[in-house]
């Protein structure tokens, strides 16, 4: 049995690691969770409402509702990457921790897969938030148009596990803390402005639309276009498809990642 | 405990092509302090992370209160408390708060490690620093926390890597203490270290490693009889003095001599020792005192550095 090819070796030691997290935040909820709260605010307020004054969209829609999926999908992305790629790269090397919670009975998958689904719940927790902000200021920026809306929060647990995962995958090859710019500005950087949340994809060239298929961002984005919007179509399923494939893909690779990290 | 806390058959850690543990046994009784000695590289850490199933066995066999670490990893650490050589305390949490996380770990309920908590703060002198931040504990107290950690849930087995390097020596006496009576206690240790007088104060028995091989093992005071001698004399002197001095002692059975720079080491000259250092009289060139486990640790692992 290799540590490259075992089964993941999961139990509540898993839950344990998400407990850990949950109380460092409830600690810490007024430097890490109060700053957070303002800033979507202000990216509807300057985006939507200061530059979307000057956007006129083929389909007559107003910009400030055709950004609202996007916000959805991207600041969820960043929970997670704050998360997962940063915070774990601190507890694996900077801090040691990992190394001490793996002397107790749980396992090196407990802390990855542990991590995957504290970054996870912070991207839903930022999803709900940012979704009721929406509906809040909806009366006045029209964002929210369906009560389909409401599946974003659920949904948001694939994303979350996605880009949770990806963020651990990356925090597992890190040598140091400066390679982490790599990842922010060639990774994720690019999915930020070509994930389909500031502009249509479908008008983009060929190629470009080509490309961004394989943007993951870019099926979040619109996913949650066609619930916050009601159209429900048949093209969700293959998005949902797409990121779980992903998701499955990016998960087995961070425990990989990790266990070879951690095993000496 | 009827089973033997720790048991090694012909254990091998290869990384690459470097050999880091080449083929060593030991058995550590119950109830008693087993001290694993050697210089860096010796193969003391890995030994220690390959007990506490975070590095793989290479080959060979090696078990935990009768688990065998490669198959029931789970079972093995939930009887081990480990006390590794990096701290790694979690600073985002205050001192008891890094308990109660780690006492979760071990799925204890909460009935069962508040008042463990309790004990291990008041054992090791921390109750007053219970909602302390991390980072402003002392070294010592951070060594004091960690050990206080591994044992929270009140294992059968204490490993201790290097527990006092870095400390002060009010630290270290204050952390040998502890562990004496840890011992008294009747938990069983396993402790590394590269320094002899925490061995002498602490191990029931001991090994010495060196380049991955176990070189001798036994109790502290028979190792030193065996290879130091009762009396160990040092003499500081000139080229030509030494040159008569040697002659004269070279005839002599039993004895041992080593020249290390301007030193000369006798080993096992027992009254021979005690007339020369009469003869010399100088306080300051000869020198004649108990031999101890740094002589035993020299002679077998030589005097070169290592790293």
């Amino acid at each position: 049995m290799s540590a490259w090819t075992a089964t993941p070796d999961i139990s509540i030691g898993a839950y344990r690691v998400w407990q850990r997290n949950r109380d460092v935040l409830l600690r810490l909820w007024k430097s890490e969770l109060v700053a957070q709260l303002a800033e979507p605010i202000f990216v509807i307020l300057a985006l939507g409402l200061g530059l979307g004054q000057f956007v006129k969209l083929d389909n007559g829609q107003e910009y400030v509702s055709f950004l609202a999926p996007g916000l959805l999908a991207m600041f969820p992305m960043f929970a997670c990457v704050f998360e997962c790629a940063w915070g774990s790269y601190v507890r694996l090397e900077m801090q040691g921790t990992y190394r001490a919670v793996l002397a107790t009975p749980v396992s090196i998958d407990d802390v990855i897969t542990g991590e995957i689904l504290w970054g996870t719940s912070r991207a839903m927790l930022n999803c709900a938030y940012i979704l009721v902000i929406a509906t809040i200021l909806s009366p006045w920026l029209h964002m929210v148009h369906s009560p389909w809306a409401i599946l974003v929060i659920p949904l948001a647990a694939i994303p979350g596990l996605l880009f949770s995962a990806i963020s651990i995958c990356f925090a597992s090859i890190a040598k140091a803390m400066s390679q982490f710019s790599y990842f922010f500005n060639l990774i994720i950087n690019p999915m930020f402005w070509f994930g389909g949340a500031f502009f249509p994809i479908d008008k983009l060239p060929g190629w470009a639309q080509v490309l961004a298929w394989f943007v993951p961002l870019a099926h979040v984005t619109s996913l949650y276009r066609g619930l916050l919007n009601g159209h429900i179509h048949g093209s969700m399923i293959i998005d949902v498809v797409w990121l779980m494939v992903a998701t499955a893909l990016f998960y087995w690779l961070a425990l990989r990642g990790m266990r070879g990290r951690l095993t000496e | 405990m009827t089973t033997i806390p720790i048991e090694a058959h012909g254990l091998v850690k290869r990384y690459g092509t470097l050999t880091a543990v080449d083929g060593i046994s030991f058995a550590v009784q119950p109830q008693e302090c087993f001290g694993v000695l050697g210089p860096n590289g010796a193969g003391k850490s890995t030994t220690i992370k390959m007990i506490s199933c975070f590095s793989p066995v290479t080959s060979g066999s090696l078990s935990v209160g009768g688990y065998d670490v490669r198959t029931n990893p789970r079972a093995v650490k939930h009887l081990l408390g480990l006390v590794p050589q990096e701290d790694g305390l979690d600073e985002d949490l205050p001192v008891r708060k890094n308990l109660e996380v780690y006492a979760r770990y071990y799925n204890l309920p909460k009935s069962v490690s508040g008042a463990r908590i309790d004990e291990v703060l008041d054992l090791f002198q921390l109750t007053e620093k219970a909602n302390a931040k991390i980072n402003d504990l002392s070294g010592g107290m951070k060594r004091r926390l960690v050990i206080a950690r591994a044992l929270v849930h009140d294992p059968q087995i204490l490993i201790l890597d290097e527990p006092t390097t870095g400390l002060d020596p009010q630290a270290r006496h204050l952390v040998w203490q502890k562990l004496r009576l840890l011992r008294s206690r009747g938990v069983t240790m396993l402790l590394t270290t590269h320094y002899m007088d925490e061995a002498a104060h602490l191990c029931d028995r001991l090994v010495i490693m060196h380049r991955g091989k176990i070189l001798t093992e036994g109790k502290p005071l028979a190792l030193i009889a065996e290879h130091a001698g009762e009396h160990v004399l040092e003499l500081r002197m000139s080229v030509e003095e030494r040159a008569g001095m040697l002659g004269e002692l070279g005839n002599i059975e039993g004895i041992a001599i080593e020249e290390v720079e301007d030193i000369v080491y006798v080993f096992g000259g027992g009254d021979v020792s005690k007339r020369i250092a009469e003869q010399v009289g100088d306080p300051g060139r000869v020198f004649l005192r108990p031999g101890n486990l740094e002589d035993v640790f020299l002679r077998l692992t030589g005097r070169g550095l290592l790293d």
